[in-house]
Order: C-alpha cells, then structure tokens, then sequence
C-alpha cells in the first residue's frame, strides 16, 4: 500500500520561533496549524521592549510578521489551545487539540475594544508582569494577532455589560471548550521557556522588596506601551532610580537549583536593559552589571558590550552577590558581594535580577502526548548532528525549547525546522492550500474618477471622537466623490460585501477607506476592491484613528477637523491614481549553493530533500570543509563518521550536481532569474541558470603572532592539540590553555565563540585519557553558554583549573633554554604565579574568510566591519539578505558550532525554498520607472538603490538606467535623487503627491 | 442649640398622606426634617446624596416602602444596594456613616414615620454638626466626597449596583448566582478603587502631585498608588505632566 502522506504541518508555540516556522511553511505551499496556549501569538518577544544588539523596537520589527501571520490564508491559528493527543508517524499524524472557549465568537469579533472599556472588573494583567491592570475582558496588547478578545472566565462575573455593549454581537458566555482532530504530516515544536520564578532565589528578596525586580518585569517597565509609559520607577515610590544593580545568572549557572546550564541570552539583555534605561532616564543614572563571565558570544556583541562601558559608562564587577537586604525606611536595597576577596556592601535605588530559562511549564505532559525524550533539564532532547529533530521521526524542535538561546537563533532555528518538516512531505506541496481566484480587472482609464468613501467608526474608536457623519456629509461635497457612507466597523466581513456592492451600484472606480493603519489593513481592503474587478492601486487608506481621534481625543472638533483634512487630500490623490500591474517573473528552480563544507551540504541536501536540482561548488578537492579537521565533539560523537555519512548521501542525491574544484565567479540577474558561472581550477567554464544562491564559503583559523607560537614547538592552537591528542601523539604533565587569541582584540573585537568550547573539549579529553596531568585554562570570560556550562562544570570537578585574565594583565611566555615559562597573575589569591608547561595551547579565534570581499562583491552583498557577511535583519532575518534571493549559512555568517551550522544550513534551505516552489513571482506593482529618454546616465540612483534593483544598461553607446522590476521594493530614493527627473515612482508620483499636499493645504471648504 | 439639617428624601407613597391635611400637626415633622418628596427612593442617585453631604446638610434620611412592598416593584431594593454603596463610600471620606439612613415606613402610619425621624434626629444631634458646614469646613473631607461623587457617578460602580440584584439573586451569564458575600466582598474591592482613583483624580486635577505626595495626602504606601496611576493612565484618567529631577509629576485628564 502506498504511504499517505499529508501536506500540513502543526506547529506548537506561536513565539517568534513558531512563527518564522509557520510563515516558512506556508510560503512553502504547506497547510498550517498554528497552535498556542494564550489567546494571541507573539510569545515573549511580544513584551520585550528593545532588542540587542541593534536596539531595534521588539513590537516594531515583530508586528509586521504577527499580522503576515495572521493574514495568511494557509496558516490556521488556533489559540488558547492545547494538544491533547497524537496517533500515527511521521507524514501521517493525527493530532487532537481542545481548544480552550474564548466566550467570544472569533469570527465576529473585531477588536474595537468597547467591552474592555465598560468591563467593571479588573484583573492583573500578565502581559505587563502583574504590573497593572487590565479588564475581566480583554486583549493582551494593541496589536495582538488574532485581535480577538478573551473572558477571562475566572475573574469575569457574568455582568452581561460586554454582552450589550457588543455591537457585532461577538459575546458567548455559553461557548464551551471545543476538541478537532488535525490530519497532518510533520510538526514542530516552539513552545519557548518559562522564566525563571525569582521567588526560589529569596536570598535577593524578590517578591519581599518591591524595588526588586526581574528583567521580564524590567522590560515592560521600559517600553513605552508598559505600566510606566517608559519611565524607569521604583515600583515602591514612583519615584526615578539613579542607582541600579543588575544581577546576572539569577537561575542559571546554579547548580543548588538545578539549573546547571547557561540561560545564553541574559548577559546580552542584561547589556541592552542597562544601556536602555540610561537612555530613558533623564537624569544621570549609574548601572551596575554583576557578573560570573559576560557571555557575549554572538555576532557583535562583544562590540555591544565595549559600547556599554566605554559610551554608557556601565560599571561591570565580577562578583555573584550573596544576598540582598532593604532599608525599611527608603526602600533602598544593600547589595552584599565580594569583589576582589573583599567583603562590600553597597546602596541601591533598584536590583534587576536577570533570570534565566527554563523548560516550559507542563512540558512531561506535552512530551508523553507526543512521545518525545526530554533531556536532564526538562528541554527538548536533541543531538549535536540533528540540532532540530526530536527523538520521535516527523516532530521537529526550535527555538528556546531545544536550549535557552536568543531571538536570532531561534529564528534560525525554526526555518531550519521548517526545512525539516518540509522534506518529510516535500511530495504533498500546494495540496492542502487555497489559491485566491480574482474575477478580471475592469478596465478604468476612460472613466472619470468615481469615487467612493467609507468612513469607519470602529465602534467607538473612531466614531466617540470623530464625528463621523459629520465627514461623510463633507466628502460627498468634494467633486468626483460619487459615494460616501459611514460603517461601524468597516474592516468587519459584511463591510467587504457592502464594499463590493457599491463598487458595482456606483461605478466606483477608485474607492478610499478613512480607518486605521494601513500598515494592518490595506491588503485586506485591496483585496476586496480587487474582488469587485478594480485594480488594488485605486485603493487609497487614511488613517484617522491614530491621526485623529488618537491623538487628539480631547479635542471633538479639532479632531473631526482634521479627519476631513485628511480625507479630502487622499481624495484629491485618488483622482490621479492609475492602475499597476504587479510584475510577474518566472522562477528557475535550481539552487546554488557556495560551498561544500557542513552547512553547504546541508543546505544543498534540504533543498534537494524538497525536489530542487542544486549545483553544489566546492573550491577544494573534496567535500568536507572545516569538520575535516575536528577529531571529537565536546559532545563526545564522533565527527569522521557523521561527515562520511553526510559526504555519501550528498554525493548519492541525483538532484545535486557536484562541482570539486572549482568556484563561481559571476553571479548575474535576480531572484529567481540568475546565471552563475563556475570556473574550475582547469580552466574550464560553465554558466548555470539558478533561482537562488546560498552563501556557504565558511571561515578560517587565525594563524596566531603571539605567545611564541611558530618558534617554540610547545606552542600549538588547539585544532593541532587536538590532532595530537587523537593521534596519540600528546605527551604533557602540564598544559596551559589561553584564550581569545584573535579575538576580542583591538583589530578584532568581537569573540569567536567557540573558542572557550574547543578548550573544555581539550581539556576534558586530556582529564579522560592522561587523568594526571594538569590542565590551567587562561580567560577572558568562558563562554560556555547553553548546555555547554555542564562541561565547563565537569572540568572544573576534574581538576582543570581555570584562571581569569586580563587585558591588561596578559600572560607572559617565554622560553629558557627550551623549556616553556609561563608567567600570569592569579587573581583569587593575588599573586603573579610561575609554570613551566609542555605544552601551551593557544584557542586561536575563527575569522572571515578573505575571500569574503570577493564574494560579496559578486552577488551584491554587504559585509560586517569584521569581514562577515552582513544579513538582512540580525535579529528577525539571520540567513537572509537585503537582495532578495540570496541566503547565508554557517561560517560565512559569524563563528559557530557545527548544530548551529547544521541549523543555520537548513533555515538557509527552508527561506531558499519559499522562492523556488514557486513557478512565479509576483513582485510589487508601486515601482519606479526610468524615461529613458531624460535619463543622463548619471548612476546616482543606482549607487542610492539599498536593493540593487537598478542596472546601468547601454544602448545604441548611450549607458541608462533600468529598473530590475524584480528587485524594486518601491521606496523612491532613486525618484527623489535623479538629477533629470527621469525616475517616475508608481502609486506615489509627484502629481500625487503635490495634489495631496494641496489638499491638505487648502482652507477647510465652508460648507 | 444645635438645629441640625436634614434632608429627607421621601418616597411618594411612603409619606404619610396625613402629613398634607392641614388638621395634622405638621409641625411634629417639618422643623425637624426638609422633605425632598421623590416618586421612589429607588430614584435616588446616589450621586444626589454625596452632593447634598456637599451641600452642607448633617443628616441625609431615605425613606421608602418596606422592603416587599414597593409601590413601583423593586425601587426600595435598589434603594438598599445604593445605600449599601455610599456607606462603604462614606466610610472612605471621614464623614460618619450614619449621617445617612435608609429607613422603611408605609403611607397609612403618622407614628412610626414619626418615630423614624426623630430617631435619626437625635442620632444626628448627637454626632454633631457635619465637618463640611461652616467657616471652618473640613476641606479633606470635602474634597472625598467629592471624589466619591465622581466614583460613583463613574461606569463601573453604576453598572454593579444596576446589577447587584440580578446577579445575586437571579442568574449571571453563566447561569450561576453569586453568593451575596462574595458579591459583597467585589463591591468593597471596586469601592475602594473607584474612591482611590477618583481621589486621586481629584487631587491632580487641582495642582501637579508626585506619587510620594499623593500617598501622603491619602495616607497608603506609595506602591499602591503608583500601581493606580499606571492604571488610570491607560483609562486616560491621568498623565505625566514632567519630571523634577527624580520625580514624576502627574496631572489629571479631563474625564469625558
């Protein structure tokens, strides 16, 4: 019998991992089921105020995924739910799910929020970390995905206030708990981390003193949309800290709760939060770090945390505090820790425990309904080779749960889970989803404009400020307005219908909605204008919630006003508004992928998984890369026999084309559309035509200048202490191990990340098979972030001593009559000390690969100032670029372990595939466009373009500017600059705008 | 000799009749008592009361039917919930109280109307004049009432009263009846914020206050009431207005 398979995939926890994973998916052509506990999706990173390294608003650079999310027709979410039960195998599961009553009809309700308003009842809001109140009914934030209320069935007292105040009629008290069954093939598992409680840490007072506090409650304290507005308070007085502590490692690294492992994300946001409450204090503030080691281990963050000391003036003291005392009096709190062996005792306006993560709550459950193994710390258990499947085939991990790691990785992650998911029902693409079928465009351009007007009340949002009708009496004054009418909630599903009637009855031919923010609805309303045969540019939007009757909710009038104001300067752009053809380019499906080490076969394999042929260029002789030369893991797998493994499979797949020796020297055209040449080290040549490109080149060993490594044969890096130990060739009574050699050095600042786990990886192995000789590791900080802390743990019990330098106080080595000294200062005791090691292993830092520069030049991309290749967000979009159509993985993006590269390969792999499943695309119709006829060929616009949408092409000896239609995202910098007014931008002309700036202008018409 | 004030609103159909018929010595009523004459005492809003506290009178007496015989079916009911309310209320503001008595008496009986009055006459001699009459009125109390007027002229307290007996007696929403105790208890819960907040409100709206200053003038710890004005900011009850150095200062938002 042949196996059936099923094209969707259930995708547990609606965080920002769940929802990369969902988004993947489904761009993918796959059906998904979104699923999550609270009643809207967004997770933690949803009450985050700001993000490391880049500062960048957490809500601001989140909401555009949580609304792609919610409009996407392939993606089900499904919240306030739960999995209950799971039958069936990989490609075939049946999943059962209950999903908890809302006491809302979902599809009625619209979120205008008039029953939170009324709601008498009040309950702690969570979402704010208990630090204020919210209604008996309620949303958990503004921008919440789905905006869909929720009874908060233990508080509620069943008033029936909501209920009558409802003007959608969306309240259901009698709404009973629902259970269905999903037939899918795979799913992946992004259920997150719980906090860590403070509570169980009494010695720093946490729920006793009021001025301390965790870093999830700092956060919303920080955020401009949290109890405070943004202010930093004491929550005892409300008055403004000018002295804070933060606390690092308040549940992690702590073996007396059981939280053996580094929570990975702390030290940076600890960073982030001292440096963001300096920004958001007026006054000056002093903020204080106490720390174990400050793990700054990711892509420029070591440049982060200089920025901290040097610009921000962050005091950073070594010390894990005992405990914490207050004065009964100020509230104040007495800060206890010893710093360099002498007991303080220091004055605190406010204490920021920086807690770590753990396993989500109820997770043995979750774990036995899907059969999965958990590892000792209640994670999900993964292995180093296979970093995003689970121990059961067809469920698959991302995110926190899988280890405690950042946002970027997460994301990375839960592609790269995505990628997983895909190639267990690659066969069952596109068969599980809807496509939306438009009835054909009315053609317009003989008509005078027609417009029609809708004004929205939403419920009281609009309507309680702005008189509404009073605006619609207005608009059909203004000339070509043929229809205008107000609606309670224009946005609500019989408003689409209403929308469309008018369209016909009137012959409307350019239609505007005076709402909300384009930013959540246009697509909607486009989509509805598209449905009744208009072209979607003759759709206009203006925002009189948030211009109006937001801003200016104490002034009726004024408000009402200027709502007109606005309404009559988006008509009198909506006359000149043309249709646009939204450019459709063919897609080749073939991959290529730079690079034949891990993280390119990997990609290359995911892809080819999917069903893509991929050309996989390696510059060397044979596949492999970097993992050639690794002898063991930390984790104790043997790394020659998973690359072997990997090598044959690769090489077996008919879908990927091999090419050895060689390397791609011309990448040319755009997504979906290029043609890559490879040229051998023969001398022969060969064009490719492929629809994406996968940067996979990796990186290289420093060669180390210091420590008299070349002249003393003591001297060796780690990767050549490693060769000798599984060679047999170590013999040594005393080794010291230095660390951060080339990294986190003036010419190259930023740490190498895996340094500090090839030292304990060393120095494990040499306790394992010579148990007598004495290892000393020199560092900076050690770095063994996540579950890597449990071997810095098991070093130190086997007697590996580990001793803190630093800058200024470096090792010194040197050779006396060919015997190695070493000479370095012992902090603990506060003595220089002496050894004489045989060997003297020096953790050498990964740097880029020289060849990056040339590379990036090739396919249009940028590089750090480290010499990285530089991705389009750091945050939200780790493997892609700004130019679409190209990917990154591995090494090439910053240092990493081998899971992390396998993760990052296959998230490469999945955004890859979300282009090259698709036969076309269709790209953005309000472009620019070049006259050719005025263009001087001056290459202004194409130097300003951020995308490269713009080629210089010659004709007939005259160089013009063309528009790669493809790649033209529409933002008019290039409009805005040519010189000779050639660049035309679609949907937003200078006619346009000039009438709408006119508009606005004019003095309000005497009605 | 102290000649207290009292208003008295009086139900229509609980006033004696007699009262009118020019034989009756009315003398044994009317110096002792100004009657407000109102269809129900259901009809008295409580919002009426504080402000005729405000007004300056010692004593507020309602009088209605007893309790299964009201004239208009349920008036006295919610009669005995508003009541409930404002001396939860009162007890808030520093006014004692028994300054406000809600009293039972049926049309046909002079005696026991009579009874009724100079009972809570003589309570009211004995606690005294009330603070808010005079030169030296009490300005904090004062300004409590008035806060408690807001509070009770706001939604969320008009709503639970409005539905107290629909609730505890009948059936909420999910077809269950609260228990009046565990009603009670919600209602003292909601009481004291609404008069928090609206103090408060009240305070801020007069001059720029500091959470320290504002604990201080209503005498809680600090913390509560900075938790208050982080929820009053999102009912637009309240904003910052700027920063002294290390401290917020807040003024009220007019409240629509």
């Amino acid at each position: 019998m042949a196996e059936v398979k099923v094209g969707a995939v259930l995708v547990v926890g609606g965080g920002v991992a769940g929802i990369q994973a969902a988004l993947d998916l489904a761009d993918s052509g796959f059906k998904v089921y979104l699923l999550d506990q609270s009643p809207s999706i967004g997770g933690v990173m949803a009450r985050l105020d700001k993000t490391f390294p880049t500062n960048d608003c957490s809500m601001c650079i989140l909401a555009p995924k949580l609304v792609a999310t919610g409009r996407h027709p392939n993606i089900n979410l499904i919240t306030k739910g739960e999995l209950i039960e799971l039958n069936g195998k990989a490609g075939n599961f049946e999943a059962r799910v209950r999903k908890q009553s809302r006491y809302i009809n979902e599809s009625k309700c619209n979120g205008c929020g008039l029953c939170a308003q009324k709601c008498p009842i009040e309950a702690v809001d969570t979402f704010n970390e208990n630090l204020s109140s919210r209604s008996a009914i309620y949303v958990d934030y503004p921008q919440a995905v789905p905006l869909k209320f929720t009874i908060d069935r233990e508080k509620c007292i069943g008033c029936r206030t909501c209920q009558e105040i409802c003007k959608t009629k969306a309240i259901e008290y009698d709404q009973q708990d629902s259970e269905t069954v999903l037939k899918i093939g795979s799913i992946i598992l992004a259920p997150g981390f719980e906090p860590f409680d403070a509570t169980q840490k009494s010695e720093y007072g946490y729920g006793r003193y009021l001025n301390v506090v965790t870093s999830l409650e700092f956060e919303r304290i920080l955020s401009a949309s949290g109890p405070y507005g943004g202010l930093v308070l004491r929550s005892s007085d409300g008055e403004i800290p000018k002295k804070i502590a933060f606390i690092q490692c308040v549940g992690s690294r702590d073996a007396q709760i059981g939280n053996n492992y580094c929570s990975a994300a702390c030290c940076m946001y600890g960073i982030k939060e001292a440096i963001i409450a300096k920004e958001h204090v007026p006054i000056k503030l002093s903020c204080s770090i106490f720390y174990i080691d400050i793990r700054s281990y990711g892509k420029e963050f070591d440049d982060y945390y200089s920025r901290a000391q040097e610009e921000y003036n962050i005091r950073f003291v070594r010390s894990r505090p005992a405990r914490i005392t207050e004065d009964p009096r100020t509230n104040n709190l007495y800060l206890h820790y010893v710093e360099d062996g002498d007991p303080r005792i220091e004055e605190f306006d406010m204490v920021v425990l920086s807690i770590g993560m753990q396993a989500p709550k109820n997770v043995e459950t979750l774990a036995k309904v899907l059969g999965i193994q958990l590892n000792g710390y209640n994670f999900c258990q993964t292995s180093v080779f296979s970093p995003v499947e689970t121990s059961k085939p067809g469920i698959f991990v991302c995110g926190a749960f899988a280890a405690p790691k950042d946002i970027p990785e997460s994301v990375a992650q839960a592609s790269g889970a995505a990628a997983k998911a895909i190639a267990v029902i690659a066969s069952e693409r596109g068969k599980e989803i809807v496509e939306k079928e438009y009835k054909p465009e009315r053609d317009v351009s003989q008509e005078e404009p027609r417009i029609g007007v809708f004004v929205c009340h939403c419920g009281i949002n609009i309507g309680g400020v702005v008189n509404v009708l009073e605006v619609v009496e207005y608009v059909k004054k203004l000339s070509n307005v043929a229809y205008a009418e107000a609606n309670l909630y224009t946005c609500s599903q019989d408003t689409q219908g209403i929308i469309r009637e008018r369209i016909e009855e009137h012959d409307l031919n350019r239609v505007i909605v005076a709402s909300c923010t384009p930013r959540t609805h246009e697509p909607l309303f486009r989509e509805t204008v598209q449905e009744a045969g208009l072209n979607p540019y003759l759709f206009e939007m203006v925002n009189i919630r948030d211009q109006c009757s937001w801003v200016h909710m104490h002034q009726p009038k004024e408000a009402t006003g200027k709502a007109k104001e606005l309404v009559r300067s988006v008509i009198a752009k909506a006359r000149l508004l043309k249709p646009l053809k939204k450019p459709i380019i063919k897609v080749t499906p073939i991959g290529l992928v730079l690079g034949g080490g891990v993280s390119g076969m990997t990609a290359a394999l995911e892809l080819a998984k999917q069903g893509f042929e991929i050309h996989l260029v390696e510059r060397e002789k044979r596949l492999g890369g970097h993992l050639r030369q690794i002898r063991y893991m930390l984790e104790g797998r043997n790394p020659a026999e998973y690359l072997a493994l990997l090598i044959e499979e690769v090489m077996k797949n008919k879908k990927i084309r091999i090419h050895l020796n060689a390397e791609v020297t011309e990448v040319n055209g755009f997504v979906g559309n290029f043609k890559s040449k490879i040229s051998y080290d023969n001398g022969e040549e060969k064009e490719v035509e492929n629809g994406i490109v996968i940067i996979a080149t990796g990186a290289t060993e420093y060669k180390p200048v210091e420590y008299l490594y070349g002249k003393s044969s003591g001297v060796m890096t780690q990767r050549e202490l490693e060769e000798k130990l599984a060679e047999g060739e170590f013999k040594a009574e005393t080794v010291v191990m230095i660390q951060c050699i080339g990294a986190r050095t003036e010419a190259q600042p930023n740490c190498a990340r895996i340094c500090c786990g090839e030292a304990l990886k060393n120095a494990l192995k040499i306790k394992e098979i010579y148990p007598e000789t004495e290892v000393y590791v020199l560092y900076k900080d050690m770095r063994s972030y996540g579950f890597k802390e449990d071997y810095y743990r098991e070093a130190s019990a086997k007697g590996v001593l580990f001793i803190n330098y630093t800058d200024d106080k470096k090792p010194k080595v040197t050779n006396k009559n060919g015997k190695l000294e070493i000479t370095f200062w012992e902090p603990i005791i506060n003595e220089e000390i002496t050894l004489e090691p045989d060997v003297i292993a020096l953790s050498v830092a990964t740097i880029p690969n020289p060849d990056n520069k040339r590379t990036a030049e090739m396919v249009k991309v940028p590089l750090t100032k480290d010499g990285f290749f530089l991705e389009a967000h750091m945050k939200l979009r780790p493997v892609d670029f700004q130019t679409d159509g190209i990917f990154l993985c591995g090494m090439a993006h910053s240092p990493k372990f081998v899971d992390e590269s396998l993760a990052q390969a296959c998230a490469a792999a999945a955004r890859a595939g979300t282009i090259i499943c698709k036969k076309t695309l269709e790209m953005e119709g309000a472009i620019a466009h070049v006259d050719e006829n005025f263009c001087g060929g001056c290459r202004i616009c194409e130097n300003l373009c951020p995308y490269r949408a713009i080629e210089m092409k010659e004709k007939d000896g005259e160089v013009t500017a063309h528009i790669i239609e493809a790649l033209c995202k529409g933002c008019g910098i290039c409009g805005a600059a040519c010189p000779t007014k050639a660049i035309t931008m679609g949907h937003f002309t200078n006619e346009e705008i000039m009438a709408q700036v006119k508009a606005t202008l004019l003095e309000e018409v005497k009605a | 000799m102290f000649r207290p004030r009292i208003i008295g609103f009086v139900c229509n159909w609980a006033l004696p009749k007699r009262i009118e018929i020019p034989s009756f010595p009315r003398m044994k009523i009317y110096p002792k008592m100004q009657v407000v004459q109102v269809m129900c005492v259901g009809r008295i809003d409580p919002v009426i009361v504080l402000d005729t506290f405000a007004k300056g009178a010692d004593g507020v007496l309602l009088v209605g039917c007893p309790l299964p015989d009201c004239h208009f079916v349920k008036g006295n009911i919610q009669a005995e919930n508003k009541t409930k309310i404002l001396k939860k209320l009162l007890s808030l503001t520093g006014l004692e109280p028994e300054r406000l008595q809600l009293e039972w008496a049926y049309a046909t009986e002079i005696e026991p109307f009579s009874t009724i009055v100079d009972a809570f006459r003589n309570h009211i001699i004995k606690l005294g004049q009330s603070p808010l009459v005079g030169e030296n009125s009490d300005e904090k109390i004062l300004s409590n009432i008035l806060a408690a007027k807001n509070a009770v002229a706001d939604f969320s307290l008009r709503v639970l009263t409005g539905r107290e007996e629909e609730l505890t007696e009948a059936m909420n929403a999910y077809g269950k009846r609260i228990p009046q105790e565990e009603f009670d208890d919600l209602l003292d819960e909601i009481v004291n914020r609404e008069f928090l907040r609206h103090k408060i409100h009240l305070l801020t709206s007069q001059k720029l206050l500091s959470v320290k200053e504002i604990a201080t003038i209503v005498n809680h710890r600090p913390a509560l009431i900075l938790r208050q004005i982080a929820d009053m900011t999102s009912k637009h009850m309240i904003a910052l207005d700027h920063v002294e150095e290390t401290t917020p200062l807040y003024k009220a938002l007019e409240v629509k």
